[in-house]
């Protein structure tokens, strides 16, 4: 079967506005979108720019707005589009294109760092593993899921409203919830810290994109809701 | 533009990010890497980590030694396969120490799992030996070891290709790198360098490695005129995804995963009657291929993994990934139907040789190459043979990592550095100017797939002189033919294209490396497989190959046998 691509392209060096340009290739139905951009590379258009490395969705190189939707380019299917319908292929949103689908991951990584990415601990650890549950483990065990690829930031209202594109969003705070809810770290204080105020947890305005787009089925906005949970559970104690 | 560091390391995955994590304190160290940080392939690492920590059932580093030299077909150096056993329980709890979230077992211990070629007692019974995080231990450990980077500062040359290692007066004092979002040439000078690049399975068609494993480390030490060692070595792991080759982890027999023909057999109960499908990762590819050459396998060849017998919990909680995988990709939920899998190209064993320190050897008799160094899967200690067993590649990495890293350490505090010229960015200049002004009729791809085509028919699972013989012209030929490939793409930014015909370069260079080590082996040791010498050939063949780029080409090195003397190699 032929599949119709119509690919957002922008070289700094040549463009002076974005446009999008159109590909047929030849496809079958098991292949992966991902499959066909780099036909698209090998037989038609070898100036067209995306990342890629594992090609099965755990590295999160290929992170790419596939009919207005982030997702893994090497996670969509031919089959799961109509052969009839033109696939539309735009580099994340959110972030700065810097040519065709690659877009600067720089303040991304930088908002990661922010939330203190790493168990903070204060006791020296046994010789020794520290002990840890299996329900303990089982609290933190869908977001140790997250690959840094970026769709649920990219696809958050929160983040692409100028006026509140502050919020760290929520990939930073899935991996806070990663590290506030392991039993083994003694950071909540400092971590709470960072993540009371309007551009941490209480940024995130419960809108669900992040959970819908997220390719490795991570329930983003119940963690938040979790994060808030237990900034308020402080402040209780507190009291 | 130049730059200046004590240490650079080439490469973001376990080995280059544990040595950095190891060194940065006291030294300057920068990570140069052509993917983003994270995207590294060691995160693809599904099942575990091997540590005789014995949290599940007794267990002992000897045992571990044995299993991993029998497992080498004993091929392995043993001095340093003890130095790596003895120390795995310290890097597992270092690890959990850092944070790493391993999946625990009902007393809140790391939990531990089977995996193949790993037993208790010499062979008697499979050992829980891996330590796990779910199916996703790499993915995990990589997290973990890039945040103790963030943590401690660790500079970022990320997205840049390496052009060239830089040698003055015999001392590695540098190297080249083209800055993929910019397309400028930096001259970075070291005092010391570490390759740990990884493996070069896209040389083959079917393949578990990801788009950047095109062996770039290993050639650029080969032209720098380092020898390869054991390059005939090339695991294919036994089950990938049919039909994308997509690793599904040995962790799903370890779980109870039952590998099936198309009569509904067991059929490793015939290969390895003891373990079973619990075999060694060349015994099990070379029986699912048997069957299938015998008519016992479905049509397109491929067998069954059979998972559906162990319960959707266990699946879900245990083998999350590959169970998303399949879903994904074939469409098959495996808690109710079995996977259809066949062997794929999946870890190099073979490489770059060093000392148990990480010292790059020059030649057959250990003279060390000045300022170079090597870890993880494009190094070769040995520690893996003929052939690797599951979970034993990350314990490989983070321990010759760091034992590198701290050779390091000590190395360059003795030295300042070299003074370097400004002709090997010249010359990059200059290689990046005549594959843009090019022009020709051959593309990219075409030579790539061709290339990745001889080397599955003739230098897979299955081999013959006449095959190899046929796969070496093939190469060459397409070596004429690269010569002629043109580049379209003659822009600056993100130019992957660029980028691909170097790679390009160094897959048909390690293709030709890895044909003529098999030619010369003229036995069958682990995966190295000859259909006609089918036997071990210990009187002849019991040592390392060493491949040079100058004549004598072949040399040998013989193997370090310390406890274990060869012995018949039975499962």
């Amino acid at each position: 079967m032929i599949m119709k691509f119509r690919i957002f392209r922008y070289d700094p060096d040549k463009d002076n506005e974005p446009y999008y340009q159109s590909y047929e290739v030849e496809a079958s139905p098991k292949d992966r979108i991902l499959d066909c951009l780099n036909r698209i590379r090998a037989e038609k258009d070898s100036t067209l720019s995306f990342r890629m490395s594992c090609g099965h969705g755990v590295c999160g190189s290929d992170g790419m707005r596939i009919n207005g939707t982030s997702s893994l380019a090497c996670q969509k299917l031919v089959k799961d589009f109509d052969e009839n319908e033109v696939i539309l292929i735009e580099p994340l949103e959110v972030f700065r294109v810097i040519k065709d689908l690659v877009v600067d991951m720089d303040p991304f990584f930088e908002r990661y760092y922010s939330i203190k990415p790493y168990l903070i601990t204060n006791t020296q650890p046994p010789e020794e593993e520290r002990f840890q549950s299996v329900e303990e483990h089982r609290l933190f065990k869908d977001a140790i899921r997250c690959i840094l690829c970026a769709c649920c930031t990219a696809s958050c209202p929160v983040n692409q409203d100028k006026s509140t594109q502050a919020y760290i969003g929520p990939a930073a705070l899935v991996r806070s919830f990663r590290y506030l809810f392991d039993s083994r770290d003694e950071g909540s204080q400092v971590r709470i810290a960072l993540l009371d105020n309007k551009d941490g947890a209480w940024g995130c305005q419960t809108k669900w994109m992040c959970t819908k787009v997220c390719p490795k089925e991570i329930p983003v906005t119940k963690e938040i809701f979790e994060i808030k949970k237990r900034i308020l559970d402080s402040k209780k104690d507190k009291k | 533009m130049n730059f200046k560091h004590d240490i650079v390391i080439i490469g973001a995955g376990l080995a280059g990010l544990r040595a950095a994590v190891e060194c940065v304190e006291e030294a300057d160290v920068a990570i140069v890497t052509k993917v983003l940080p994270t995207r590294s392939h060691s995160g693809a690492a599904q099942g575990g980590i091997t540590a005789s920590i014995g949290n599940e059932e007794e267990d002992h580093w000897e045992w571990h030694m044995f299993d991993t030299v029998k497992g080498s077909d004993y091929l392995s150096d043993q001095d340093a396969v003890e130095i790596m056993v003895k120390d795995a329980p310290r890097v597992i709890y270092e690890l959990e120490h850092m944070g790493v979230p391993f999946s625990r077992n009902p007393e809140g211990k790391i939990a531990q799992r089977n995996f193949g070629g790993h037993t208790s007692e010499y062979g008697k019974k499979p050992v829980k030996r891996a330590c796990y995080a779910s199916d996703r231990t790499g993915r995990v450990v990589l997290d973990t070891l890039y945040d103790q980077c963030l943590r401690h500062q660790v500079k970022f040359y990320q997205e840049h290709y390496v052009l060239s290692l830089v040698f003055e007066e015999g001392k590695c004092s540098g190297l080249v790198t083209y800055d993929l979002s910019s397309g400028e040439l930096n001259l970075i000078e070291a005092k010391a360098v570490l390759l740990a690049t990884g493996g070069c399975g896209k040389i083959f068609k079917t393949t578990s490695n990801g788009f950047a494993s095109t062996g770039d480390g290993l050639n650029l030490a080969h032209r720098a005129g380092i020898p390869l060692m054991d390059m005939e070595f090339v695991q294919f792991h036994p089950t990938g995804l049919y039909p994308l080759g997509i690793l599904v982890s040995e962790a799903a027999r370890g779980e109870g995963g039952i590998l099936r023909n198309n009569k509904g057999e067991r059929f490793m109960e015939r290969y390895a009657p003891t373990v079973k499908d619990l075999a060694a990762r060349d015994v099990v590819s070379r029986s699912i291929l048997t069957e299938v050459r015998e008519g016992r396998g479905f049509e397109g060849g491929y067998v069954h993994l059979d998972l559906t017998h162990l319960g959707e919990e266990k699946i879900l909680e245990r083998l999350w990934e590959i169970t998303s995988f399949v879903r994904i990709y074939l469409g098959i939920d495996p808690v109710h139907e079995p996977i259809p899998v066949y062997p794929t190209c999946h870890y190099l064993m073979g490489g770059i040789p060093t000392d148990t320190d990480g010292r790059v050897l020059q030649d057959e008799s250990g003279a060390i190459a000045k300022g170079l160094y090597a870890a993880g899967e494009c190094a070769c200690v040995s520690v893996h043979g003929a052939n690797r067993l599951g979970c034993n590649s990350l314990l490989d990495t983070l321990v010759f990592g760091r034992r590198c890293a701290k050779a390091m350490k000590t190395d360059v505090l003795k030295i300042g550095h070299h003074p370097v010229s400004l002709e090997p960015l010249e010359k990059a200049k200059e290689m990046i100017t005549s594959l843009l002004d090019r022009k020709g009729s051959e593309k990219i791809d075409g030579v790539r797939r061709n290339m990745q085509s001889l080397m599955m028919d003739y230098c897979s699972v299955f081999r013959d002189e006449k095959g190899l013989e046929k796969g070496l012209e093939g190469i060459r030929s397409l070596k004429t033919r690269f010569s002629d490939v043109e580049i379209v793409d003659k822009g600056r930014i993100f130019n992957y294209e660029l980028m691909e015909a170097v790679e390009l370069g160094h897959q048909l260079d390690l293709a030709e490396v890895i044909l003529l080590s098999a030619l010369y082996r003229k036995e069958s040791r682990g995966a190295h497989f000859r259909e006609d010498f089918p036997a071990r050939d210990d009187k002849n063949y019991l040592k390392h190959t060493l491949m040079f780029r100058e004549a004598p080409e072949v040399r040998y090195k013989p193997v370090a046998i310390t406890r274990f003397q060869p012995e018949a190699r039975v499962y």
